[in-house]
């Protein structure tokens, strides 16, 4: 779109993108910064910038204290899991839903989006209560499960919108060059959805390394991940700003170092496909 | 071989029947041409063709041999799309092949076909291309090249060249007629171009609202349409259709005058009425003219030098022989 914007213009908003930026990064900077504090320092008032004496010393009390890796671990298990089992049950759906829609289809997807309208609290104790019957309490592969199923609604409302934009004479084509069902899923409609499958995945990895909900109430050792590990030093024992930042820092550096990397995949997934 | 038989063909999408049941022989290498308004079902008898669509009821054989029900795939046609329908992740050379991999066709063969066909259509230079850097009128040929080197009994056009610009389209047209004449396979194309479907067609079947209004060659069409719709239809610009008192005088309902058919004069003649706008076009003129008690002005096609204005008088004189009469249900008179 060549349309002239004033250098003016150009200058109040490029100001303002980055004004708004910085206030919502802030806090992230905030924690790192607070992480390489003494506790003194931490809570001093005011509060210090830059020049203060930097420590890791917060971070070898956290490492000795809990055992990172271990959370390291069932996060990225219950990431990548939910991840792999949610997409492996949505490309199906999407793809009937894109390509061979009902005058349902519509209704079904308000509808499955309509689910994460609802409060998670709401179903936590008939859960709860399910999972201690089934004996699955702090168990990975019943949070696999339940991230899954909360983030499903978006990740097949994301691939419906990827598949959608790929035109239906595409693989009207295929069928009349002779491609199987298989060959059109193979062949043609996944290397066309590589990208949104790839900015889906990244999404929903994303989603399920931060929730909180879930991951905290039916947690208590085994399946504890990150969220869990942070959690743990917002402790009774007193606030410890600085740990309870190292900590952080450590539980967010994952994620953000991934995110960083994928950026561009990550906004085309943000924004649904509006971006091309 | 590529004869293909509709029999009493019916489409319909729910409650809206858009092909009432219709017969149509299409004969081995013949070039068929389906136009017709918008929306009236080209594309719908086309898919249904070819598969893409099943049919409500009614039967299609190719080569003697029921397809009603068979996968597209098995019938053995090739399409090219309006929107070309390539395959933007692989290149030139892969999407040619596509058809033939799926065949199972061991490598040599299709080497040597892809490359036969690219030949044939100017794409050598951009075979390792993919789509998106091609221009339009390239990507028109890759899909054509996809289309031939499956050697199917029939080819299947749909608006193909609707995408294109006009000077591409005509230099496409000729390509595409150039390959009919080489190959001798039937091919069915779908266009609302006059022009497309006069020039290249053998046949044309002129369709409305699902029904075949009339088939003919080109120039049956032009001669003795067989009612209103397809005198109007067939030709540009369009024929004058003219109700009332002076197609009386002609002993029918309507009569209809195609603009070439007029002696145009500034003395006198039948008609007498006024020059509105006029387009000159350099080979020849158009000139628009209210006659007063018609209902709707005359178009009349002059020669490109004739020296007339906005509002001048003209006279008129339809060719005698040119007339077309049709009664009161816009039915050819004999
Ligand atoms: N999948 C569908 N569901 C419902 N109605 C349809 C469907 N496909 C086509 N139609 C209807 O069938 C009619 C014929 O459509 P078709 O596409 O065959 O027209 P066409 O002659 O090719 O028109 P155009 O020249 O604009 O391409 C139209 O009224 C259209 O709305
Ligand atoms: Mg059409």
């Amino acid at each position: 779109m060549a349309r002239a914007v004033t250098t003016q213009r150009k200058i109040v908003f490029t100001a303002l993108a980055w004004g708004i930026g910085l206030m919502i990064f802030f806090p992230i900077l905030w924690t790192i910064l607070t992480s390489f504090k003494t506790e003194a320092t931490a809570i001093a008032d005011p509060p210090v910038f830059f020049n203060f004496d930097w420590t890791l010393e917060n971070y070898q009390v956290v490492q000795e204290r809990s055992d990172y890796m271990r959370y390291l671990w069932n996060s990225v298990a219950l990431a990548l899991g939910s991840t792999f089992l949610g997409i492996l049950i949505a490309v199906p759906a999407a793809w009937s839903m894109a390509f061979v829609p009902t005058r349902r289809t519509k209704n079904v997807l308000l509808w499955m989006l309509s689910t994460k309208m609802l409060p998670a609290v709401g179903v936590l104790y008939p859960i709860r209560l399910i999972l201690i019957q089934l004996g699955l309490l702090d168990s990975k592969i019943a949070l696999i499960f339940i991230l899954m199923l909360i983030n499903l609604p978006i990740i097949i409302w994301m691939l419906y919108t990827y598949f959608r934009e790929i035109p239906g004479e595409i693989l009207e084509a295929a069928r009349m060059d002779g491609a199987t069902l298989k060959d059109e899923i193979l062949y043609v409609l996944t290397p066309m959805a590589i990208p949104g499958i790839a900015s889906t995945v990244l999404l929903n990895i994303i989603l399920a390394w931060n929730e909180a909900f879930w991951t905290l109430t039916l947690t208590t050792v085994n399946a504890a991940p990150l969220t869990a590990f942070i959690a743990s030093y917002s402790s009774p024992e007193g606030l410890f700003y600085a740990k309870l930042s190292a900590a952080s820092t450590m539980a967010i550096a994952p994620i953000l170092i991934m995110g960083w990397f994928s950026q561009k995949q990550l906004v085309r997934g943000l924004t649904f496909g509006a971006v091309k | 071989m590529g004869r293909i038989t509709l029999d009493k063909v019916r489409k319909a999408f729910g409650d809206v029947e858009v092909i009432p049941p219709l017969d149509l022989r299409i004969e081995d290498g013949e070039f068929v041409v389906f136009v017709g308004p918008s929306g009236c079902g080209k594309s719908t008898l086309l898919r249904l063709i070819a598969g893409l669509e099943d049919v409500t009821s009614g039967e299609i054989r190719i080569d003697g041999t029921d397809a009603t029900h068979l996968s597209p795939a098995k019938r053995g046609l090739a399409m090219v799309f309006q929107s070309y329908a390539l395959y933007p992740h692989m290149t030139v050379r892969k999407n040619i092949a596509f058809p033939l991999k799926m065949a199972g066709m061991d490598q040599a063969e299709i080497d040597r076909r892809v490359d036969g066909a690219a030949k044939v259509l100017n794409l050598s230079s951009y075979i390792d291309r993919r789509p998106g850097q091609l221009s339009g009128g390239q990507r028109q040929r890759v899909a054509i090249g996809r289309a031939i080197v499956r050697e199917p009994s029939a080819f299947l056009f749909d608006e193909p060249l609707s995408n294109l610009d006009a000077a591409l389209r005509v230099g496409m047209r000729l390509e595409i007629s150039e390959l009919h004449k080489r190959l001798a396979t039937t091919m069915i194309y779908v266009t609302h171009d006059q022009v497309e479907a006069m020039t290249m067609a053998d046949k044309i079947v002129v369709l409305r609202a699902g029904h075949i209004e009339q088939v003919g060659s080109p120039l049956e069409l032009y001669r003795t349409p067989r009612n209103t719709f397809v005198a109007g239809f067939i030709g540009s610009p369009k024929m004058n259709l003219i109700e009332g008192a002076e197609a009386e005088k002609h002993g029918a309902h309507t009569i209809g005058v195609r603009p070439e058919h007029f002696q145009i004069s500034t003395e006198g003649g039948t008609w007498t009425g006024t020059i509105g706008v006029s387009e000159h076009l350099g080979s020849d003129t158009f000139f628009h003219v209210t006659v007063p008690g018609f209902a709707e002005p005359l178009t009349i096609r002059a020669g490109g030098e004739v020296d007339l204005h906005y509002g001048d008088t003209i006279h008129l004189t339809p060719d005698a022989s040119q007339i077309h009469r049709f009664d009161a249900k816009g039915l050819r008179l004999p």
